[in-house]
């Protein structure tokens, strides 16, 4: 379990894990499930290009990501159009599913990018994952007051002149860096599970934010590690006990609660 | 029904089984988008993929997988579900997770045990020109039962739309509407699944009910307009999926561009002409 080829895959967990717990909490916290269900997924379509060109997949999935924060912070100042986003999503995910089916892997590079390839990590991606995945804890930790304040008192935020909306972009910035950490490694269908199930547990270990924060990055780690080690023992896929382990944590925390 | 559909070729079996997904789509649709559930229908066909993989691995009916793990995820969701809409919606996001790992699952046994190498594709991106013609008649019964239930449902529902105190006011149980309509929409979502795939599902529901919604004036109306596109859509989809196999375009050779792709695309070019034609009405 711990051979040389198995390292560069526990390495990557780590980073998906921590960037996933750290902007999980706040996802969770700021009541964004929808969003960092979106986000993820739209960036399909950046995945099965950099596929199709040959390139790695992080850098389709954080220009997607990002042309898809500015469309869903635009969207979202209009209330909550639904159909909007649902369509917009529709039309990314088929024309992802068109160019993967001018590749000669159609059904296998479908699953890897809906599911996740955790195996499939090389040394050289893990550099710019890591540099992604600090970018997108950076951005969450720097707004840690401001996203605090303004999920809970969003009126005494603003009178306290601690701009929203500038926050609330940055914030979907983060998701989709955080995205293009975790897309490749989970797919762009399970990153939601592993973003919300950890966080959901973590804020019933402690009403303190800090350590609230904290315990959802510890058991990111744990579902991680854990997924890792259960899919070596079974080969079965990575993703399968994220999303089956990402909802037990959230059972567990609405026990806890 | 005689017997020459099941001597349909596969062209014919999927006019069939697109025209069954797309009316019924359409209609369930439609109060779906006006009661604000585009969330949940799309949630439903993610979950709906489970089942799909599933069916292929335990050879059982592609439908019954679909709609069946439709059911069970509406039924997991409206247990889950919480008092506040954030919480609902991580709920729903979460049961969601849950049928995608079992997704996972299914789909990497399929391609291992039972060398259904194809199967990911087919679930979750649909492949219209390869469904079975024996799944006709189960689409077609499918379809009538979901439609006769709409039927009845639809007085209630859309008395909720406008008012849900009202309803409850005037002897609508709202609770128990709110859950054979979720159902019905799970039927709705396995068709659909059927027909564009697991994850496509979301534009056979929502888009052609909101194109009809924005143009018509009436609700019977949009209902009308909504089936309309989205046949239309279907149809125009295997038409222009069918000429593609003698364009030179793409990667790869010749091949067919999927069926999904140009039905997908002409629902949402049809949603943002009926926005135009309302804004143009005024």
């Amino acid at each position: 379990m711990f051979a040389a080829f198995m390292l560069d895959t526990w390495a990557a967990g780590l980073i998906v894990a921590i960037t996933a717990g750290v902007v999980g909490w706040f996802v969770v916290l700021r009541g964004a499930s929808f969003a960092a269900h979106v986000l993820p997924l739209g960036t399909f379509p950046g995945a099965a290009a950099a596929v199709l060109l040959g390139i790695a997949p992080s850098a389709g999935v954080a220009g997607f990501g990002l042309a898809g924060v500015v469309a869903i912070w635009a969207l979202g100042r209009r209330g909550r159009p639904e159909v909007a986003t649902a369509l917009t999503l529709v039309m990314l995910l088929a024309t992802g599913a068109l160019l993967l089916s001018w590749t000669d892997r159609y059904a296998a590079q479908v699953y890897a990018l809906l599911f996740g390839q955790v195996l499939g990590v090389s040394r050289a991606s893990l550099g710019g994952m890591a540099l992604a995945g600090a970018g997108a804890v950076a951005l969450a930790l720097a707004g840690f007051r401001p996203l605090l304040l303004g999920a809970i008192a969003p009126d005494l935020a603003a009178a306290r002149g601690a701009r929203p909306a500038a926050w609330e972009f940055g914030f979907l910035a983060a998701i989709a860096l955080a995205a293009a950490v975790a897309v490749p490694v989970v797919g762009a269908l399970l990153t939601f599970a592993l973003m919300v199930g950890p966080a959901s547990c973590g804020r019933a270990v402690s009403a303190r934010p800090a350590v609230a924060l904290a315990a959802s990055v510890a058991i990111a780690l744990a579902l991680m590690a854990g997924s890792i080690a259960l899919s070596y023992l079974t080969n079965w896929p990575v993703g399968c006990f994220a999303g089956l382990g990402g909802a037990g944590c959230y059972a567990l925390g609405r026990a806890l609660l | 029904m005689s017997a020459g559909w099941f001597a349909l070729g596969p062209v014919g079996v999927a006019l069939a089984v697109s025209f069954a997904a797309a009316v019924v789509a359409a209609v369930v649709g439609v109060f779906t988008v006006l009661r604000g559930q585009a969330f949940a229908g799309h949630a439903l066909g993610d979950i709906s993929g489970a089942g799909g993989a599933a069916a292929l691995l335990f050879g059982i009916r592609p439908l019954a997988g679909f709609v069946a793990m439709a059911l069970g995820g509406a039924a997991a969701m409206a247990l889950a579900g919480g008092r506040r809409i954030a919480e609902r919606d991580l709920a729903s996001g979460v049961v969601l997770g849950a049928g995608l790992g079992l997704a996972a699952l299914f789909l990497y046994l399929d391609a291992t045990m039972s060398g259904a190498g194809g199967a990911a594709s087919t679930v979750m991106f649909g492949s219209m020109f390869a469904i079975p013609p024996g799944m006709v008649l189960p689409a077609a019964l499918c379809a009538v039962a979901a439609l006769a239930a709409m039927a009845a449902l639809a007085r209630p529902l859309a008395l909720i739309a406008v008012d849900p105190d009202l309803a409850a006011s005037r002897g609508v149980r709202v609770r128990l509407v709110g859950f054979a309509h979720l159902a019905v929409l799970a039927l709705a979502v396995g068709l659909a699944a059927m027909s564009v795939g697991a994850v496509l599902a979301t534009a056979l529901l929502i888009g052609p009910a909101a194109a009809g919604l924005r143009a018509a004036r009436t609700l019977p109306g949009a209902v009308a307009l909504a089936a309309a596109i989205g046949v239309g859509a279907s149809w125009g989809g295997i038409g222009l999926a069918y000429e593609s196999y003698g364009w030179s375009l793409g990667w790869g050779g010749r091949h067919g561009w999927p069926v999904s792709f140009f039905v997908v695309a002409l629902v949402v070019a049809a949603h943002a002409g009926a926005g135009l034609a309302a804004r143009m009405r005024g």
